[in-house]
């Protein structure tokens, strides 16, 4: 049997998903069910007086509305420290426009609307905050009072590299802002409940059912097997969706209180203000550096936006930037250090990479900053302070430890698919011919950090542990079901795991089906979040997998009357090796395993289950280009091209590879070119729509072009390093490196994200003109 | 996402829309293909008491030869003008334009009386039937009026039309194979323009409307006057953006609206004499 | 208001408040789910349906506008046993779906770019899709399965 690992094979999700038949939340239609919907505060930053609901309650078709002070006890949404947690709803004091002061509950969402509509609160306005500058003033209104200062978190820079600094030929620095932005996946968050005599079920778009779970277990002091979580067919997550949301409490109490099913979608706009936020980081970068590019010192003071509440992951997701901000590369001082600060906006927590983008970001800048500064050809630049691939495994400067890689081969790689001489060539003919636009080139060498990860370091994350869980059982007739703890929103798990078993059992991948997403169905898992589905889920399916061959070798060994050792699985029948005409096919394997009376000593049964915990986490890195025109006239960028090239070790699945990072690097696109989340100085979110939220179409988007390059992690038996998170870690910067090479003659250094046409524009004049 | 509650009536003719519109007064809005208003009204910021749909009204949907000019019926969809041949032939610049409004689902229902009406100077139509010198005709209770394009546009969503009144037709000059350009420059293919550009030649002169740069769709008439003065393309675009108030928002500031006015202008001029 | 439509070739009627969105009405009065909702702007065609046979973004149309017409949703471009036509085959082989909440959308106001013109450029499915947004795929893997359909499905 041809092995489907590393086979590009198509995937079992699409046939519901074409044909209309995915199960999203909002789908679901349960007798008597109801509709929840939230009234949200209008003001950023205000005491909470009182919120009315009694016009709500008369609106035809409402059949409850409720305030923080209907739920006594309500448990709130977390936070750090019990002063600092975000309530389920807003008691007295509100900190974002968007945050839920209460619900209505309707028979349908019509009447729901019509309900919020009716919610009438009476603010009393505080100093709002609206950006990170505002939050670190002097005399800066404080979100928190109690804290003394909006800086909820921190971890001070250990010593500033000065004397390395002032000791490098060279300095330079940077100020570098990576944008708010909103992960918009396309279903919105969307939770239901139905709290019966005993169990409570839960369907939430979630990316970690178990966790959610445990979770509402300990909120709601009910027992974890008396709850059922299930995450369906889920729209997109991106990092988003492993938040905790007041959905998830309240249409549980709610449903108990009416005993009564109850719905939550949220709409788009809502959407934009209540799912929370990604990236809002601000770094101010020292580097030191010689002549001949070598990069000697690396300072980064981060400033990490939290937003109004750090229930989030915001606190911790700079941690992640510290460790991944020197890249690449061989840098013999690096420090750096963050402050984790509030302001009057949505709670900001993961978005696709969660902190490594941020990194990538600010190293590939300074890379390019430093060829710019000695004139070095910045590809050079990045060969000559590469980790060599000798050197791997690679300590970084703060402890953990890059597992392979070989970036001067990704780098070869994507050289041999574009002509660098002729581009550069084309790029100075650009540039003398006023009638032709500018030409950029822009690399993108990025290393992200994937396969989360040690059980050590997950339980500094709160959770039980990093390992994943994978079962496999044999029904029967030959038919295998493989129940997986990840929670997939679009990563194609069912097909990718069955190409693992597939391979390990040598039955069909047509007789495997994954099931995922159910606690009722689904052992203890972890989900899917950091990249970690096929490091670790995809070992666990693996281990899981050879866990049941070896039961089933020795059934086989006991029909064949010959020794376990003895015998060999091929293409669905195990042979006695050496004697191919002796075997016996899987289904009678699998028939035989539950009939005791074939089975001598042998227990009856067919199952086996596996955690792997991985010892380190993967790091998985690549090579990328961007070639731009930029109108000279307009200063709108084109993309003309973007070619790829990244290492995320064995591929399991090419096709769904290639998918994930073309889809990545779209965000990357997306954030370097569009998004960007805006607040007015009251605090008013001013990107409330998908009109002014601006998710590229595939008009503004170009082909890409993919390659890859295979260094395997020592971190699983697969070799696998994920790839999820991937191409938006490289992205950006790819883009931003290419509109800054397209404008140097000019004397533009550097260009905010999101580069609008109007930003180019006015680069142009204030540097020395278009022409 | 959920219009707020509504009546709604069904005018089985333009005389009865009329009617139901002198009754119901500032109450009701006129419901073609919805493209304006729903929009509004599903974020809840129009909120209208009663709709009257002229949607059904089936004989509002033509492009005809008028004679010395192209009529066009106001339920036409900007679908319907973009593949009319007749347009393509004697009014390419309308055809073309109509193609880049919105995205083809918009296409296939909205109207082009919808978006002269609804009156938003970020809209590509308006800029275009004021640039042709186009001619709208509109039914009230008094009977039929002409009004002209420059007339048409007062304000910000705000156009000639008196509340009981109901735009039947459009009527465009012939200008055949006269040199047009039509310059749309939006951030995604499916966005308003940032700043749009619509030129057309006539006998000898030259039509520039501008989307965007103003309360209303507004000629570039400083641009206008120095070509019928013989300026050069370049000369002339150099002020387009002369009498125009843009506005300033998310995606493009004041001055950037009319350095890019001054650029699509010369571009669109370009084209025309190319 | 009562009103009556044609749905996937279905004679329906109903008695609908004038407000019902027809996404609305698909989904919850007859249970056609295929069709989603993802923005409140008419900017993402998630909720595209073909409405006398031309897409249509079903989140802005009345439905009572939609009376005496003849709506397709993605359940009735797709055979009733899970088989896939020729452009969802499309959208398989080159996997132009992952999450899969735009692909009704996407596969609809496919289906009514390929009717409108059946010899697409790549440039001009890019542009004919305009008005639908993906989040997960990055469109190459759509365009190519609408070029590979147009071109009669040469695989």
């Amino acid at each position: 049997m041809t092995s489907l690992v590393g086979a590009s094979v198509v995937r079992k999700e699409d046939p519901n998903l074409l044909t209309g038949r995915g199960t999203y939340v909002d789908n679901l239609q349960l007798p008597r069910m109801l509709h929840m919907a939230f009234a949200r505060s209008v003001e950023a930053h205000a005491r909470l007086r009182s919120v009315d609901v009694s016009a709500a309650l008369r609106v035809p078709g409402v059949v409850a509305a409720y305030t923080a002070a209907d739920f006594p006890g309500l448990p709130s949404l977390g936070g750090p420290a019990p002063a600092l947690e975000r309530p389920t709803l807003a008691v007295d004091t509100v900190r974002f426009v968007g945050e839920p002061i209460a619900v209505v509950v309707a028979r349908d969402r019509y009447a729901a609307a019509d309900g919020v509509a009716a919610v009438q609160a009476d603010y009393e306005p505080l100093p709002v905050v609206p950006s990170l500058d505002a939050a670190l003033a002097d005399g800066a209104p404080l979100l928190f009072p109690d804290l003394g200062t909006n800086v909820v978190n921190q971890i001070p820079l250990a010593d500033d590299a000065e004397a390395e600094l002032a000791a490098a030929p060279r300095r330079a620095s940077l100020h570098l802002v990576n944008q708010r932005l909103a992960p918009a996946p396309m279903e919105p968050m969307a939770a239901a409940a139905d709290w019966g005599p005993t169990t409570l079920t839960v369907w939430a778009s979630c990316q970690a059912p178990h966790s959610v779970r445990n979770r509402l277990s300990a909120l709601l002091g009910k027992p974890s097997h008396e709850i059922r979580v299930i995450a369906p067919d889920v729209g997109g997550g991106f990092g988003a969706k492993a938040a905790w949301y007041p959905e998830f409490v309240l249409a549980a109490l709610v449903s108990r209180r009416l005993g009564r099913p109850v719905k939550a979608m949220e709409t788009r706009s809502e959407n934009l203000v209540a799912m929370t936020h990604g990236r809002d980081q601000v770094d101010d970068i020292e580097v030191g550096f010689d002549d001949e590019g070598r990069i000697l010192a690396l300072r980064v003071a981060i400033t990490q936006g939290v937003g109004g509440y750090p229930y989030g992951d915001a606190v911790g997701l700079p941690f992640l930037t510290m460790i991944m901000a020197a890249g690449c590369y061989r840098i013999p001082k690096v420090v750096a250090g963050f402050k984790a600060v509030l302001t009057n906006t949505t709670p900001v927590s993961a978005y696709r990479g969660a902190g490594r983008p941020e990194g990538s970001y600010l190293i590939e800048r300074v890379v390019d900053l430093v060829a710019d500064e000695t004139g070095v050809d910045p590809l050079e630049v990045r060969r000559r302070n590469f980790i060599p691939a000798e050197a791997f495994p690679f300590t970084t400067h703060m402890g953990p430890m890059y597992d392979s890689g070989d970036y001067q081969k990704s780098l070869a790689k994507l050289l041999e698919m574009i002509d660098y001489d002729a581009l550069r060539e084309e790029q100075a003919a650009a540039r003398d011919d006023p009638a032709r636009p500018l030409v950029g080139l822009g690399f993108s060498t990025f290393v992200e950090l994937g396969g989360v990860g040690p059980s050590a370091m997950m339980e500094g994350f709160g959770m039980l542990g990093g390992w994943e869980s994978a079962s496999a059982r044999v029904n029967p007739d030959g038919g295998v079901v493989l129940a997986v703890g990840t929670s997939p929103h679009g990563q194609g798990h069912e097909t990718m795991f069955s190409q693992i078993a597939a391979d390990v059992l040598q039955v069909p991948f047509e007789r495997i089906t994954v099931v995922h997403g159910d606690t009722a169905a689904v052992q203890e898992g972890i989900g899917t979040f950091g990249s970690r589905s096929t490091p670790v889920g995809g070992e666990a399916v693996k281990r899981a997998s050879a866990r049941l061959l070896e039961k089933a070798t020795q059934i086989a060994a006991h029909i064949l009357e010959a020794a376990p050792q003895d015998l060999q699985v091929e293409d669905g029948r195990f042979t006695v090796k050496g004697s191919p005409d002796r075997g016996v096919d899987w289904p009678e394997v699998a028939n035989k395993a539950y009939r005791p009376t074939q089975l001598g000593d042998i227990e009856a049964g067919l199952e086996a289950t596996a955690r792997f915990d991985p010892n380190s986490l993967t790091f998985p890195s690549g090579a990328h280009c961007c070639v731009v025109e930029v109108d000279r006239d307009t200063g709108r960028v084109r993309i003309r091209r973007y070619v790829a090239v990244d290492d995320c070790g064995t591929v399991i699945n090419p096709m769904m590879a290639q998918g994930q990072i073309m889809g990545g690097v779209a965000m990357g696109i997306a954030q370097a070119l569009y998004e960007k989340v805006a607040y007015g100085a009251d605090g008013q979110p001013l990107t409330t729509t998908l009109a002014e939220y601006l998710v590229p179409s595939a008009a503004e988007l170009p082909r890409f072009e993919l390659g890859h390059t295979v260094t395997p992690t020592p971190a699983n038996s697969l070799g696998a390093k994920g790839i999820g998170e991937s191409g938006a870690t490289a992205a950006p910067q790819a883009v931003v490196n290419a509109v800054v090479d397209a404008l140097s003659h000019l004397g533009v250094r550097d260009l905010e994200m999101p580069v609008t046409p109007e930003r180019v524009w006015r680069a142009m004049q204030t540097n020395g003109g278009a022409r | 996402m959920i219009p707020a509650a509504f009546d709604y009536a069904r005018a089985g003719s333009v005389e009865e829309a009329v009617a139901l519109l002198g009754l119901h007064g500032d109450d009701a809005k006129l419901l073609a293909g919805g493209h304006s208003l729903l929009p509004l009204m599903k974020l809840r910021v129009a909120a209208p008491a009663v709709l009257v749909d002229i949607g059904r009204l089936a004989d509002l949907r033509y492009v005809r030869d008028g004679g010395d000019h192209v009529a066009i019926g106001a339920l036409t969809r900007h679908h319907d003008l973009e593949t009319s041949d007749l347009l393509e032939r004697e009014v390419p610049l309308l055809r073309h334009a109509a193609g880049q409004v919105g995205d083809p689902q918009v296409r296939h229902r909205g109207t082009i009386g919808g978006s002269l009406a609804h009156a938003d100077p970020a809209s590509d139509l308006p800029a275009v039937v004021l640039a042709l010198g186009g001619t709208l005709v509109a039914a009230g209770p008094g009977g039929q009026r002409s009004i002209a394009a420059a007339e048409f546009f007062r304000s910000i969503f705000e156009s000639a039309l008196a509340p009981d009144e109901v735009l039947t037709e459009v009527r465009l000059p012939k200008v055949g194979a006269q040199p047009w350009a039509f310059e749309k420059f939006s951030r995604r293919a499916q966005d308003w323009a940032i700043v749009g550009v619509a030129a057309q030649r006539n006998n000898g002169t030259t039509g520039v409307a501008l989307v965007n740069m103003g309360p209303t769709p507004v000629r570039a008439a400083d641009a206008e006057a120095a070509l019928a003065q013989g300026a050069s393309a370049a000369d002339a675009a150099a002020v387009a953006d002369r009498g125009t108030d843009p506005p300033a928002d998310l995606n493009a500031s004041a001055d950037y609206r009319r350095h890019l006015a001054r650029v699509l202008v010369a571009r669109a001029l370009a084209r025309m004499t190319g | 208001m009562r009103i009556s439509l044609t749905v996937n070739g279905v004679a329906e009627e109903a008695d609908v408040e004038p407000r019902l969105l027809l996404v609305h009405f698909l989904r919850e009065r007859l249970g056609l789910t295929g069709t989603n909702v993802g923005c409140d702007s008419t900017s993402c065609g998630a909720c595209t349906v073909l409405l006398d046979g031309e897409s249509v973004k079903s989140c802005t149309v009345l439905t009572v506008q939609a009376d005496g017409t003849e709506v397709a949703t993605i359940e009735g471009v797709s055979a009733g046993d899970g088989a896939l036509n020729p452009l969802q085959a499309a959208f398989q082989r080159h996997h132009g779906l992952q999450c899969g909440y735009c692909t009704p959308g996407m596969v609809m106001a496919a289906t009514s770019l390929l009717r409108e013109n059946p010899h697409p450029t790549e440039e001009e499915v890019r542009v004919g899709l305009e008005g639908n947004l993906c989040r997960c795929t990055g469109y190459q893997g759509i365009v190519d399965a609408v070029l590979e359909t147009a071109a009669g499905g040469s695989r």
